[in-house]
């Protein structure tokens, strides 16, 4: 199974941190291989259609836009 | 007049006069009150208003936004984009992907630019201060000029038809996603009540941790100011008679985004020994609305000549509502 593929999508603002810390959290809880890449770019954030940062994208799919979720509330996405 | 700050002046009072034993007419009495009632006030203004404002902004996403806006025609888009602006929450590191998100849905640009100037500019952190520390009027004012402003720098920026200042990328991205509608604009995730709360009080939080300490010191500095700097050298230097105060105050304000919160009590004791109001509500509306880090992100999407025009006409609108000000109420 290849890796699962996360993108925490922010511009490096104190809520963006925040996710990653979060994601990195849930990826250890569940034991999953994964790889996390911070894209801070905005064109990049622009061209996955996300307007509110941070963001969170799972394999591709921005699974949520504009809040900080909590390491609970990442692990369930993580899973399918 | 219903004061409801009266709690929060006469605790101040009680404490200067009933345990310091200092009479509030005093050097370091008047600066103790200042200091007493401005810092619980502000921070209490400060948490439950961004509470309610983050709580109920769970119901405003970008796409939404984006939604009500797409097809409107210039003017009524222009003031339209200009009110949504007043209640949306925006950070400005989100200001280009909604600038290339708006403009990819078909909004005209001149409506965006709207929405770009107006949204900064009427933030929670800003009109609690206005409110907690000049009054009700003053930030009704505010707001009022402010979204004035956003919708006459809008709609010139669309009557001169700058579509060919925005990067060449951005239109490219317009074009190869033509169908965007309805797919993801409606995926919006249903929140319960407790879950909005949630995310109201995490902003709250968020907003109190960071900005509170420039609050203490930026009061403590006004209280300073409040006691001891004598009333004829502030008007010397910052009053009516000195018809450069405008522009200094906004060219000072450009620097300051992050630190609002300290500068304002700063003004507010100045404004106390004799400086207008219309140079405090330039000066607020320059540090909010010409942030630097805004302009540098910005310039991602557009060409310079673009960002001059949008610099110049927030300058001259802004230094023009500070002379207007300082007209009208002298």
């Amino acid at each position: 199974m290849s890796p699962i593929r996360v993108e925490v999508l922010g511009s490096g603002c104190k809520k963006c941190q925040q996710l990653e810390a979060n994601a990195k959290e849930a990826i250890a809880a569940l034991n999953l291989e994964a790889e996390i890449i911070h894209i801070t770019d905005p064109i990049e954030i622009a061209k996955r259609r996300v307007m509110a940062t941070p963001a969170l994208s799972i394999n591709g799919k921005v699974v949520s836009k504009g809040k900080v979720m909590t390491s609970a509330e990442i692990q369930p996405l993580l899973q399918v | 007049m219903f004061d409801p700050f009266y709690p929060f002046d006469w605790l101040a009072t009680q404490i200067v006069t009933r345990l310091l034993g200092l009479s509030v007419e005093s050097h370091l009495g008047a600066s103790l009150h200042f200091f007493l009632y401005d810092v619980p006030k502000v921070l209490t203004l400060l948490i439950v208003i961004s509470f309610i404002v983050g709580t109920f902004q769970s119901f405003l996403q970008p796409e939404n936004v984006r939604h009500w806006l797409e097809g409107k025609r210039t003017f009524g888009g222009n003031i339209l984009a200009a009110m949504v602006g007043i209640i949306t929450p925006f950070c400005s590191c989100s200001a280009v992907p909604l600038f290339i998100g708006f403009l990819e849905a078909g909004i005209p640009l001149g409506v965006t630019f709207s929405y770009l100037m107006s949204a900064p500019m009427v933030n929670e952190v800003a009109v609690v201060l206005l409110w907690g520390l000049f009054g009700l009027k003053i930030t009704l004012l505010y707001i009022g000029f402010g979204v004035g402003l956003a919708i006459a720098a809008g709609y010139i920026i669309g009557l001169l038809k700058l579509e060919k200042w925005v990067e060449p990328f951005v239109w490219e991205l317009q074009k190869s996603r033509q169908e965007i509608s309805e797919e993801d604009a409606v995926e919006l995730e249903h929140l319960t009540w407790k879950q909005r709360f949630q995310q109201g009080w995490y902003q709250s939080s968020q907003i109190v941790q960071s900005v509170w300490l420039y609050v203490v010191v930026g009061i403590a500095i006004g209280a300073g100011i409040h006691g001891y700097v004598p009333t004829t050298l502030v008007t010397q230097l910052a009053g009516r008679d000195n018809p450069f105060a405008v522009p200094i105050a906004v060219i000072l304000g450009v620097p300051l985004y992050a630190n609002i919160a300290g500068v304002m009590p700063i003004t507010e004791a100045l404004v106390n020994k004799g400086m207008p109001l219309g140079t405090v509500l330039a000066f607020t509306m320059a540090v909010t609305a010409l942030s630097l880090p805004e302009m540098v992100i910005l310039k991602k999407v557009l060409r310079p000549q673009l960002l001059a025009v949008f610099i110049g006409l927030m300058t001259f609108g802004i230094i023009s509502i500070g002379y207007l000000f300082n007209a009208i109420l002298a």
